[in-house]
């Protein structure tokens, strides 16, 4: 299960084009594109398998673990796809779907210890990004943590949709249904995500 | 029949090489005052919520105006005929080129994302005047390349006013657009007018033409090639007709607003209380950017003298700025009315007179696009045949035009 | 997305009963709009929201809808030139006679928005329920709907943007505006301030759809004399205005 840099060149010149890689400056571009061709050119050079790599894999720290809404390899490839499908049809046709909205994402994949998906290199996101050296934008907007704990004292052992509190009465009840969905889901895509099992 | 021979400037003396580095370091200043408003936020620059374009947009706009007229030389010369604007003609292409070049880096280094810059070419609302100047911009560089190409290779010479009519028709629009991008603000007081976009098109025949003259004497100049009383006195007069005419149209939008009882008040403040807007606007714009060159210009024998020229040049430049700083800032600086016959107050500064202190940064930025210009010029006269070895009495005829047969070397 | 589950639809804001009848009959879609549509579901140009803000039940002392927006989208309502405020409230007073009256001001969702018009990119949008959006991922930060809006109802994120509250994205370099709490309203929620200001026991602004003859709110323009704030410029707000 070896991450191919290969890819990662592919992925950072569409992200720029979809306004998904990290703000960063345009000058800051050519250095990255250019370190991410050396990349690529090695990576290929030494056949893009190998698993010994100077660069050690990431592994992820994961809050709920082995219950994505599809199986590893595809959102490995086409996680950015996805989002950007949803994104799109979010903010511009209003559609709520829960199942690959960045929120939805992270109530899964946010750490246990910071209760985020970034901020460490075990973090979900920052961990395979920071591999990859490929920049994420969504934060720079979005927030990195899990909708039901923001604001709120954070206890990992209290499952999110039973999080008590006035405020949350209809929050409560998306959350349940969140989890229905979840486990729903669980049932077809139970591949579990590789460096996701603990 | 003498040939005009075009040539490189030789660029080896170190006169030449302190221009180089020092426009390069003025783009260099620049690009690191856009890297740090952009690393910042734009909290670092004098632009508020109330004045939301500020020095970076006066320098940019000047710069794209005074683009299109750059190309007026070249236009006279192949669009009209006269035969004696034919030698001026590349110079005024890569000018236009130039400062277009300069001003986008400017506007596109503003941007609240420039790192997303690309968004711009990939995502078009073709409602947008924006949207509009991305094509009528990348047309025009595109056009003038060719024009250029027409000029400068001898198998195209045939279409060479086949493509300067194509540039000028273009420029025109360009220059519509770009004064669009104010006239079609509806909603505020000093904007909504339909006289913009002619309003900037002759503003871009005076700021370009006192630009290309400046870079003329200073080509000619330094270089020690011959430049004629003729062909400057013939620009200097025509820069003369360009000055009155946008000091025309200045007039005549200003006594619009007037005889509007909506935009009185608006006027007011331009004309009699605006603080700092009144004072760029009598003393930069009107004072010395116009009545002063044209006393100068038009002064029987002060209009002769290549000194006073510059001088006149000069001042159309920065008169141009402060239009420019007037049009922009002060237009943004009176309030919105959102509930006429009312006075109006709130915790986002309605119903006051909006201020804006241009920061360090936001200015470096606006000369980094001048120097980028400037760059681009200075390095294109010595890598192209641009300039004719002399432009002196001899060569020229300002009357019949080139007595010589323009050849390259 | 095509994986749609009746069972998964998320109506919020309902009582058990209501579920309970979903339960029954799980393929009955009730786009009721006061509780909100299928998630599923695209907005629909059928549904015009607007609000109609009474001026006369307005205080001039309470900023509640203000305090409710700073907290429900994440701003931190501060009030310097470069701070971004979403709704404000206005003191108006005739030059005339004097009178004085408060009311808030915020984007007024045009059904014509002269910042979707110059925005280069179309970041600037309309929903088709005539909601009037920024698409923050591909809003370049030109701030051309900034000088196009008659309203001065956008902000510009000048200040890099940590802790956003989740579900309510706003970043560094890109315009910002009253969404009229979309995510609320697509939720079959009211805007945040139209609940604060019914909290406070004002009530002076009323939320719903514009195209159903049968609203609150199109019954009391229906009723009453209204009027929308530049109304010369034809812009056709989704924000009227009484007693102004």
């Amino acid at each position: 299960m070896s991450v191919r840099p290969a890819t990662f060149k592919w992925v950072w010149v569409s992200d720029v084009r979809r306004g998904l890689v990290k703000r960063g400056s345009l000058w800051g571009f050519a250095i990255l594109g250019a370190s991410l061709l050396a990349v690529a050119l090695t990576a290929t050079a030494s056949g893009g398998e190998q698993e010994t790599s100077r660069v050690p894999l990431p592994h992820p720290e994961i809050a709920n673990p082995g219950k994505c809404v599809a199986d590893t390899e595809y959102m490995r490839k086409h996680h950015m796809d996805v989002l950007l499908r949803h994104r799109d049809e979010t903010v511009h046709e209003g559609i709520r779907t829960k199942r690959y909205s960045l929120t939805n994402c992270i109530d899964c994949h946010a750490s246990r210890k910071n209760n985020s998906v970034l901020g460490t290199k075990e973090n979900f996101c920052q961990a395979c990004h920071s591999y990859a050296a490929v920049k994420v934008d969504c934060f720079e907007c979005h927030s990195s943590k899990p909708e039901a704990t923001a604001g709120a004292v954070f206890h990992p052992i209290v499952p999110s949709g039973a999080k008590a509190g006035p405020a949350s009465a209809d929050q409560g009840l998306a959350l349940s249904m969140q989890q229905h969905m979840r486990n729903g889901l669980a049932a077809t895509a139970n591949k579990n995500p590789g460096g996701e099992s603990r | 029949m003498k040939n005009m021979v075009f040539r490189e400037i030789e660029g080896k003396s170190v006169g030449y090489y302190v221009l180089l580095a020092g426009l390069a370091l003025f783009t260099l200043l620049g690009l690191l005052a856009a890297h740090y408003m952009e690393t910042n936020g734009h909290h670092v620059t004098g632009m508020t919520n109330q004045v939301v374009w500020g020095i970076p947009h006066v320098f940019a706009v000047f710069l794209i105006v005074a683009a299109s007229g750059a190309l007026n030389v070249a236009s006279i010369g192949s669009v009209f005929g006269k035969s004696m604007y034919k030698p001026l003609a590349p110079l005024s292409g890569v000018l236009s080129v130039a400062l277009l070049a300069g001003g986008l880096t400017v506007l596109m280094l503003d941007l609240g994302r420039a790192d997303r810059v690309i968004v711009a070419m990939t995502h078009y609302n073709f409602r947008s005047v924006f949207a509009w100047n991305v094509f009528l911009y990348s047309g025009f560089v595109g056009l003038v390349a060719i024009y250029l190409w027409a000029q400068m290779e001898q198998r195209m010479k045939p279409y060479t006013k086949a493509a300067g009519v194509a540039a000028f028709i273009w420029r025109l629009l360009l220059t519509t657009g770009t004064g669009s991008i104010f006239g079609f603000l509806v909603a505020r007081a000093l904007y909504d007018s339909a006289l913009f976009a002619p309003m900037f098109i002759i503003m871009s025949f005076s700021y370009g033409l006192a630009i290309y003259i400046l870079v003329l004497m200073a080509a000619y100049g330094w270089t020690g090639r011959p430049l004629g009383d003729g062909v400057l006195l013939r620009l200097k007069g025509l820069l003369a007709v360009f000055v009155a005419a946008v000091l025309y149209f200045v007039a005549v939008y200003h006594m619009t607003n007037l005889y509007y009882a909506e935009h009185r008040a608006a006027e007011h403040f331009i004309l009699v209380d605006g603080g700092v807007n009144t004072q760029v606007f009598w003393i930069g714009q009107i004072l010395l950017g116009s009545v002063l060159p044209l006393v100068i210009l038009f002064h029987p024998s002060a209009g002769k003298s290549r000194r006073s020229i510059a001088l006149a040049s000069v001042l159309v430049i920065l008169g141009g700025l402060a239009q420019m700083y007037v049009t922009i800032v002060g237009g943004q600086a009176w309030p919105l009315d959102l509930f006429p016959g009312m006075q109006q107050s709130s915790s986002f500064y309605d119903g006051v007179i909006h201020s804006y202190h241009a920061s360090v940064p936001e200015v470096f930025l606006g000369l980094g696009g001048v120097a980028i210009a400037g760059l681009i010029v200075v390095f294109a006269i010595k890598v192209l045949r641009l300039l004719p070895d002399s432009l002196g009495d001899d060569v020229v005829d300002v009357h019949h035009g080139a007595k010589a047969v323009a050849k390259p070397a | 997305m095509s994986e749609v589950n009746t069972s998964r639809r998320q109506f919020l804001g309902w009582g058990t009963a209501a579920m309970a009848g979903l339960a029954i009959a799980p393929g009955v879609t009730l786009i009721d709009l006061a509780h909100g549509k299928p998630d599923d579901q695209p907005v629909s140009s059928k549904v015009r929201w607007g609000m109609l803000i009474d001026a006369n039940q307005c205080h001039s002392g309470c900023s509640d809808c203000v305090t409710a927006c700073n907290k429900e989208n994440g701003l931190s309502g501060g009030t310097g030139p470069d701070d971004s405020q979403w709704i404000r409230k206005m003191d108006l007073k005739d030059t005339h006679s004097g009178r004085v009256m408060s009311l808030p001001m915020m984007c007024q969702h045009c059904g014509n928005p002269p910042c979707t018009d110059v925005c280069p990119t179309g970041a600037s949008f309309k929903r088709a329920d005539g909601i009037v959006l920024v698409d923050r991922h591909i809003c370049i930060g030109c701030r051309y709907c900034m000088m196009a809006c008659p309203y001065k109802a956008r902000s510009f994120v000048a200040h890099p943007v940590t802790d956003q509250k989740p579900g309510r994205p706003r970043g560094i370099g890109t315009v910002e505006a009253c969404t009229m709490c979309v995510e609320r309203v697509d939720a079959g929620l009211k805007p945040a301030c139209v609940d604060a200001c019914a909290a406070a026991g004002h009530e002076a602004i009323i939320f719903g759809d514009l195209n159903d003859p049968n609203s609150d709110i199109s019954k009391r323009i229906a009723e009453y004399t209204t009027k929308q704030v530049r109304a010369d410029l034809g812009l056709d707000t989704g924000v009227r205005y009484q007693g102004v």
